[in-house]
């Protein structure tokens, strides 16, 4: 746990911070105004988003989703800072024969629905979810139908 | 006499001097207007009808036992006086429904009732389209109660609404405790409520039927109060005589303005209307204990609502508002006038007031209405108690 | 349940008066009290996401529109903002103003639909068509703007369709100038009634906390207390070239979300204002819409603004075509409602409608 809490960090502290941490899993790939864009191994995602909780004041998971590239799949955090209004976006990529990830719904329940959402729609488990039920969609489905495997009328 | 005239069957007896006139006190006959009316009905229906039958067979017994037999008259003068009552009764329910309509669209500045003469049919309109409506009683329903509670509920609205006399010659029946039976027959409602809401099999009507429970209940006891002291400023439980008390002083508003306000607000929730109509509160509740009457029956039971609407209007103009008396004009000079348009007009004027109510307030909690009951209303109306035996004990309204 | 249990579970939806729209509230109730409460989505479910991908963009414009029907206007903005992005274009001052003046013109009329919902919700019926005459007013303000009451489609990629008719100006600040004088009318209506704040306050309490980690936003969010408006502390089209607050109540009650809606009202009447000025000042040759190309290059991007009922939120993957690869919305509802148990539970059932009232729910973003 870290020791203090910055209520508005900047970007650097967070740069700094990140990279003394979670150097071997997380990339910084590119920051702008009000932005930063990270990605992250699989494994140390929920640690990260802890961190970022806990040492740099993100109390706000803005989405959650997951996209679907065919040859692999991926979730896409952004959390948010209320103080500087500072968004983060985290990527993580994760193999489609194992589409498994941390939950971070105990961290940010409102990650809660998201998570639900995200794994109804593409079949990416969140471990640790409290409820990982299908959320939108009827009880009986047996497909995830936002993966590109899924195809549109038109789109064959 | 083989072509006699009509006029000859038709003579417009004086009803009093019939030997079975039913309104007698302390040996002399008491003026009824609707047995009055009952009566000329019957002399033109059925004198036609004799004149008619005697034109067919000249010189049978049926024609004069139409119109001669003095008990038969009496008693077909009564049916006919029930059913002026009840008519009078109704049109004047259905008077109030569109008077509330027009004054909620004035109000919330929309359009109100559209059809017939200032939107005056819309409420006939309405009637006949609930008529159409299916009839569903739910499957797992319990029968007898779902029927029967609801028809007591309606016949008891009903019949306390006739029971209210519009003057001192519009009455059906001059009760020495006509407060009592009417508050009596009110009371009944809680308790049919309860049971329409437990015997439908449904979990909002339950919850509105223990509302409605717990709500009148709470709202009686003060009323009940009210009732006692205005009787004891009056000296009479009769309603004639309330409204006497009052002509020969003063409006009882005066001396127990307080009882006025506990009176007003308890019956508003008596009655379940905005602010206090929990029971059907329809926002989280759907329709309340109404949910699964369609129809007619629920037709009917608006119609009832409407019923208890009136009811407490007019015993609000009865206790505090001097009846069908105007003030600072002798009694006798009244008389000559129709006492019961002033009273109706009275009663519009204090169901203004209800209807205001209703545009201008939101529905309060469960718990706030026993609040307000319980904590509030009830010592409201014994300090209320308290001011009679008080005025009493001084002597009596002193002006 | 247990057999010796004596609450029991009620379903309130999907076809309920307090659910505005197609949602089930399944609540256990130990006689008027709630003990638990477990919301249920999904019924309008329509695959929106999925069906996007499927179109070029500028169809997906009309289709933003319809994710909320009272605040179309900004979702279709939200859309066309991430595709700019993508795009990497800058619009004219023109377009922003014109965007900020639609933008809080919708901000409004959404304030007084949950306003009107809110008068049933209590029972207030009166409250209700006051408020709907008032909104009426700025619907007619779109029609004359955009041709449409409800759906607007009035944004698009790189500016909006249509510069001010004539007279729009004088219009919209003669409708703003009134609704300012006849809100006091309803404030007074709810104000100063004494049942109106025996039913508000201290009910639906979430603490500032809370209202954070359960991702609540917009005026939910800031009746806890968050002193957060995408607005201010994240500026767009030109917000932080305006003078105004942001509306903050620390009441975290359902009281303190009213008053931050009815505040924000009034704010939205001032920026108004401020960008029609702003407008008077700037040339009409100024293009209000620019010349886009039909495909996106590939990247990843995400936009965000101030929905008027919170924070929505849009990312966008392109793979270099004309349609998107992946859209994903983030709808500020959806998280609310999931939280909503954590709203109702411990209060009486009377008090539902009050409570969920005061979140504003729109259903068509919510299942998308």
């Amino acid at each position: 746990m870290p020791e203090k809490l910055i209520e508005a960090p900047t970007a650097e502290e967070i740069a700094a911070g990140v990279e003394t941490e979670f150097s071997y899993t997380t990339v910084l790939k590119r920051t702008a105004v009000r932005r930063m864009y990270f990605s992250c191994d699989r494994r140390s995602i929920r640690a990260l988003c802890q961190y970022l909780k806990d040492a740099f004041n993100f109390e706000h998971i803005t989405s959650l989703c997951g996209v679907d590239w065919t040859d692999r799949l991926q979730v896409v955090y952004h959390l948010s800072n209320y103080c500087t209004g500072m968004v983060i976006e985290i990527t993580v990529d994760i193999p489609n024969d194992d589409p498994r990830i941390d939950s971070v719904a105990l961290i940010w329940e409102g990650a809660n629905w998201h998570e639900r959402e995200t794994y109804e729609l593409f079949g990416i488990v969140f471990e640790g979810h409290p409820k990982l039920e299908r959320l939108l969609t009827p009880q009986n489905y047996e497909f995830f139908p936002f993966r590109k495997s899924y195809k549109l009328r038109g789109q064959e | 006499m083989p072509y006699d005239s009509i006029l000859n069957w038709i003579k417009f007896t004086d009803p009093m001097a019939n030997p079975f006139y039913p309104y007698i006190k302390g040996g002399s006959a008491v003026y009824n207007l609707p047995y009055d009316i009952g009566h000329k009905l019957w002399e033109l229906i059925g004198g036609a009808i004799a004149w008619l039958v005697n034109l067919l067979f000249p010189g049978n017994g049926v024609s004069t036992f139409l119109v001669g037999n003095d008990m038969f008259v009496n008693l077909i003068s009564i049916v006919l006086m029930v059913v002026v009552i009840f008519a009078v009764g109704f049109i004047v329910n259905i008077t109030m429904i569109w008077e509330e309509r027009k004054i909620l669209g004035r109000m919330m500045d929309r359009r109100a009732t559209r059809i017939g003469p200032l939107g005056y049919l819309q409420n006939i309109a309405d009637g006949l389209k609930t008529f159409l409506k299916e009839h569903i009683t739910p499957a797992k329903a319990d029968k007898k109660g779902y029927m029967w509670a609801v028809t007591i509920l309606i016949g008891t609205s009903v019949l306390i609404a006739c029971m209210i006399p519009l003057s001192d010659r519009w009455f059906i029946v001059d009760y020495g405790t006509g407060l009592l039976i009417i508050f009596g027959l009110f009371a009944i409602a809680p308790l049919m409520i309860l049971v329409a809401g437990w015997s439908q099999n449904n979990k909002y009507s339950l919850i509105g039927g223990m509302r409605a429970a717990a709500q009148m209940v709470a709202y009686e006891v003060p009323i009940l109060l009210v009732f006692a002291s205005v009787s004891l400023l009056a000296g009479s439980f009769n309603i004639n005589d309330i409204v006497h008390a009052q002509a020969n002083s003063t409006w009882y508003i005066v001396p127990l303005f307080l009882g006025f306000i506990v009176f007003i607000v308890s019956a508003i929730a008596e009655a379940e209307r905005i602010p206090f109509d929990l029971p059907e509160a329809e926002a989280e509740l759907v329709e309340g204990w109404q949910t699964e009457y369609s129809g007619m029956k629920w037709g009917l039971i608006m119609l009832g609502d409407y019923f208890r609407g009136y009811i407490a209007c007019a015993l609000i103009v009865i206790m505090f508002l001097g009846g069908w008396y105007v003030p600072f004009i002798s009694v006798e000079q009244q008389a000559s006038w129709l006492p019961e348009i002033v009273f109706l007009l009275k009663v519009f004027l204090v169901f203004f007031v209800f209807a205001w109510v209703r545009a201008a307030h939101c529905r309060v909690r469960t718990d706030q209405i026993l609040n307000i009951g319980w904590k509030v209303l009830m010592p409201l109306a014994v300090i209320n108690l308290g001011i009679t035996v008080a005025i009493l004990l001084a002597g009596g309204i002193l002006w | 349940m247990m057999p010796d249990d004596r609450t029991m579970w009620i379903t309130m939806g999907p076809q309920h008066p307090f659910s505005h729209g197609l949602w089930t509230l399944k609540i256990r109730a130990d006689g008027e009290i709630v003990k638990d409460a477990e919301p249920v989505i999904g019924y309008l479910h329509r695959g929106w996401e999925k069906e996007c991908e499927n179109r070029t963009y500028p169809l997906i414009i009309p289709m933003a529109d319809r994710l909320c029907y009272s605040a179309s206007m900004t979702w279709s903005h939200v859309y066309c903002k991430v595709v700019e992005e993508a795009m990497g274009i800058e619009l004219s001052d023109r377009a922003k103003y014109l965007r900020v003046v639609a933008d809080e013109m919708c901000r409004i009329q959404s304030h007084l639909m949950w306003l009107a919902a809110m008068g049933t919700d209590l029972g207030n019926l009166t409250v209700f068509l006051w408020a709907l005459r008032e909104r009426e007013l700025f619907l007619d303000l779109n029609v004359k703007l955009c041709g449409q009451r409800l759906t607007t489609n009035y944004p698009r990629i790189g500016g909006v369709r249509n510069d001010m008719p004539f007279y729009f100006e004088r219009d919209c600040l003669r409708v703003v100038n009134r609704f300012e004088k006849m809100i006091w009318e309803l404030v007074a209506m709810m104000d100063e009634s004494s049942i109106f704040l025996s039913r508000m306050q201290g009910t639906g309490i979430i603490s500032r906390k809370d209202a954070a980690n359960y991702g609540l936003t917009g005026p939910t969010m800031r009746g806890s207390g968050v002193d957060f408006d995408i607005r201010r502390d994240d500026p767009y089209i030109n917000y932080d070239l305006l003078d105004w607050d942001v509306a903050v109540c620390k009441d975290c009650d359902s009281y303190g979300r009213y008053k931050v809606r009815m505040e924000e009202m009034f704010q939205s009447c001032d920026i108004i204002r401020q960008a029609m000025a702003k407008l008077e000042s700037i040339p009409k040759t100024e293009p209000t819409r620019i010349k886009v190309p039909r495909r996106v290059p590939e990247g990843t991007h995400f936009a965000r603004l101030e929905d008027p009922r919170g924070e929505s939120l849009m990312y966008l993957v392109s793979d270099g075509t004309d349609k998107p690869y992946r859209l994903k919305v983030r709808s500020p509802i959806f998280v609310n409602v999931s939280a909503s148990k954590h709203f109702v539970n411990g209060v009486r059932i009377a008090d539902i409608p009050a409570i969920m009232g005061t979140l504003d729910m729109c259903l068509g973003e919510t299942d998308r």
